[in-house]
């Protein structure tokens, strides 16, 4: 690429393209205009959903949405709703976490008529959503995440979330049995609290199975760095380590990775398997159809956070079915099937619980002192900032 | 000011760049038919192509609420194009628009949050000012590396860039995180009072007043000063300029710390109109997107401003085209690549034209008929 200016340019030149500039823009305008009788737009009465009609919901992805991961899972989720004739669904993907999502909101608020929105990336809440739900007040913002705080967001906020670690504590299960060499591998963008919760059930269930596992975490600093994924399972590969997993956007690069290093994988937000056919052992997937079904239906009855009828913070795991696991892959054995078979039913019923004291950290530090025990609901764990004994690696 | 002289040129400047467009639209209509190819109705097939250009149209520029929608979408475009667009004046291929927007961005949210709840006027001035004053520094380095070192500044603003990013990552995960931001390290959020609002009677906000201004200011500084003629002609003629005693140095760090304020000053609206805290949406590729946008516009402030709108329109329309006609998400950045192709080649195609090029009143009488085209511009 060249980047010189072309020096030669008179003033003469310079004026020529401000106008060529502006006679392109309205070009533009002009020749799309004569098409503009045939496109077809809902003209959007924007207003609370009523019982019984036809129920339009928006849902807003960051990435793309066969991205094997993140946005994948939403997509499905959303897709799952195509059982339900009286709902449309509009989706949009690849929106940064910019004025670009506001404006993509209120498009499909005011163009497609859109009662209920999802944006489901973290960083859409605040201020985009916020925002949003302060312009359009008789419309619903679901946001994937959980932060809605009763009296200080708007009454037309509502938040979901899952305790996917659940599921990592079974995939756990999986790995520490499958590994020959007892060591795995997770690759974690960043070390926030719901990234390390999934680190440490994942380790914890390895351990609760095989107490000599340990796991080796590197840390990528961002979502989405295939490049860096990449590096990161082949460095684990090369030390020894025999199953990778992992918390990033997409874990397309590491499933494919261990495949071609022929060791094993374990997924993450939906199924990889397909990916990798040999080495993929179980994953811990998102179900948001049933979030979004459950939702739907209590647009369909016409009812709403602002009224009541919809509960602010709606959260679930295995039980709730928000969450679920993949088929076993070829390489799980009887024993280790049966055995994360029984934690699964153990985790649906409420007589597991994965983080009960007495519990230490990497460093030797007592986190949860013995005989007390944190449900997964409870907040302390939401907080999360250790590495449980078993990780090797450290929160910064 | 307007003659009839060089009609002929004048034609070809307006030609060119519609012709131009045309193409492009003509080759993202076939892209669009062949993703959208039913082969049992092709006639349909074909109606869908038209409705989408509609639809593009109606989603851009089509009414006043897209309208706003392009325009929030350029403003932060104008300002990072003049970061590459003025050094290029001066003959300087500078990158680091993503880093001085995130520097200023850092710049402005430091000085909100130390300032607190004052006068929002004092307050918001002071921030843009902190904003000039850090992407300033931040290129206005490229710069003076570029002269008194012989660093190419390509790739140190290019490198400065990431040492930004990792500065802004550094300082909302350490000293300047706010403990509730968990799972989104951020900063503490600016006082609701000190943010800068809309313009009246719009959703835009103030950064497109920004970005239009500082274009217009940059254009006559460039083309109606002494500085700017001292600019273009060192960017013409390093040696020449040298000689006519023209102080390079501190013409080339100069312009370099202007373009670095400019982009600072988009970190400071993302902060201040936008995000109200600093995070890792500061570093949103608004940086690339303008390095786009200036060389489209050959470097020329006010074009800049034109095809930072363009720009803004197609990224607007690009919901559309998936939630009414289920295009992949890539679609609009397929149109936005064969637009920008197709311009960028066209201006290999000024002077090639006989029609359009001037000629000495009596034409001569019998041109060789087999001339081959000139290629001068």
């Amino acid at each position: 690429m060249g980047l010189g200016v072309n020096s030669r340019s008179s003033f003469r030149m310079r004026r020529r393209q401000v106008l060529r500039g502006l006679l392109a823009t309205s070009a533009f305008g002009a020749t799309s205009q004569i098409w503009t009788g045939c496109s077809q737009q809902p003209e959007a009465g924007s207003g609370s959903p009523t019982a019984g009609q036809q129920v339009t919901m928006g849902f807003i992805y960051v990435g793309p949405k066969d991205d094997f991961g993140y946005n994948q899972a939403h997509h499905e989720g959303k897709e799952g709703l195509s059982k339900l004739a009286w709902v449309k669904s509009v989706e949009e993907a690849n929106v940064p976490e910019t004025t670009s999502v506001e404006e993509t909101m209120r498009n499909m608020i005011e163009q497609d008529g859109a009662v209920a929105i999802f944006p489901t990336s973290f960083g859409y809440f605040d201020p985009h959503i916020l925002k949003l739900a302060k312009d359009y007040p008789n419309v619903q913002f679901f946001h994937c995440g959980g932060l809605y705080q009763e009296g200080i967001h708007p009454k037309n906020v509502g938040s979901y979330f899952g305790y996917i670690d659940e599921a990592q504590y079974i995939a756990g299960i999986v790995a520490g049995l499958t590994s020959k060499a007892g060591k795995l591998g997770f690759i974690a963008a960043k070390p926030i609290p719901q990234v390390l919760r999934n680190i440490n059930s994942f380790t914890l269930g390895a351990r609760s199975a095989n107490p000599k596992v340990t796991t080796q975490v590197i840390f990528t600093g961002d979502w989405s760095l295939p490049v860096k994924e990449a590096e990161a399972a082949n460095s684990l590969a090369d030390q020894g380590i025999d199953v990778l997993t992992c918390h990033v956007d997409s874990p397309k690069v590491v499933v494919e990775t261990a495949e071609r290093r022929k060791i094993f994988s374990s997924g993450y937000h939906a199924s990889q398997a397909s990916l990798a056919p040999n080495g993929y052992l179980t994953g811990a997937e998102w179900n948001w159809a049933t979030v979004y079904s459950q939702y739907a239906e209590w647009l369909n009855a016409g009812k709403t956070l602002t009224d009541g009828g919809i509960p602010h913070l709606i959260r679930g795991g295995l039980k709730e079915a928000f969450l679920k696991l993949s088929d076993y892959g070829p390489a799980v054995s009887e024993d280790a099937k049966k055995m994360a078979e029984a934690a699964k039913a153990k985790l649906m019923d409420g007589s597991l619980v994965v983080y009960k004291g007495e519990l230490k950290d990497n460093t030797g530090k007592v986190v949860i002192p013995a005989g007390k025990e944190l449900k997964q609901q409870d907040v302390e764990l939401e907080k999360m900032n250790w590495l449980v004994e078993g990780v090797i690696g450290k929160v910064s | 000011m307007l003659n009839l002289n060089h009609w002929r040129s004048k034609l070809e400047a307006v030609v060119i760049p519609v012709a131009a467009l045309l193409f492009a639209l003509i080759l993202f209509g076939i892209f669009c038919f062949f993703v959208l190819l039913d082969p049992k109705n092709i006639g349909q097939s074909i109606a869908q192509v038209f409705q989408v250009y509609g639809s593009i149209y109606k989603a851009a520029f089509g009414s006043w609420f897209s309208l706003q929608n392009t325009l929030i979408r350029a403003a932060p475009l104008m300002l990072s194009a003049l970061c590459t667009a003025l050094p290029a004046r001066l003959g300087l291929g500078i990158i680091g628009n993503e880093g001085a927007i995130v520097v200023g961005g850092l710049a402005a949210i430091a000085t909100g949050l130390t300032l607190g709840n004052i006068t929002p006027l004092v307050s918001q001035v002071a921030m843009a000012l902190a904003a000039l004053a850090a992407g300033g520094v931040w290129i206005g380095a490229v710069g003076a590396l570029r002269h008194y070192r012989g660093v190419n500044e390509t790739i140190s603003s290019l490198l400065l860039n990431y040492i930004a990013i990792a500065l802004l990552n550094q300082l909302v995960n350490g000293p300047m995180k706010d403990p509730s931001s968990l799972n989104k390290p951020s900063t503490y959020p600016l006082p609701e009072a000190v943010m800068l609002g809309s313009i009246p009677g719009t959703r835009v906000h103030y950064g497109l007043i920004y970005g239009l201004l500082a274009c217009a200011i940059a254009y006559f500084l460039i083309q109606h000063t002494t500085f700017g003629f001292a600019a273009r002609t060192a960017g013409g003629n390093v040696k020449a300029a040298r000689i006519a005693g023209l102080p390079v140095g501190k013409l080339t760090i100069l312009i370099c710390a202007l373009a670095g304020s400019c982009a600072g000053l988009a970190g400071m609206v993302e902060v201040a109109a936008v995000h109200g805290r600093a995070n890792e949406s500061l570093n949103a590729n608004y940086g690339y997107s303008g390095i786009l946008v200036a060389f489209i516009a050959r470097h020329n402030p006010l074009a800049a401003a034109v095809v930072a709108i363009l720009l803004g329109g197609i990224l607007a329309s690009g919901g559309i085209l998936q939630r009414n006609y289920q295009l992949p998400d890539a679609t609009i950045l397929v149109f936005q690549g064969l637009v920008f192709l197709v311009v960028l080649y066209s201006e290999s195609l000024y002077g090639r034209f006989r029609l359009f090029r001037d000629r000495p009143a009596p034409p001569p009488v019998a041109p060789l008929a087999t001339a081959p085209p000139s290629l001068s511009a």
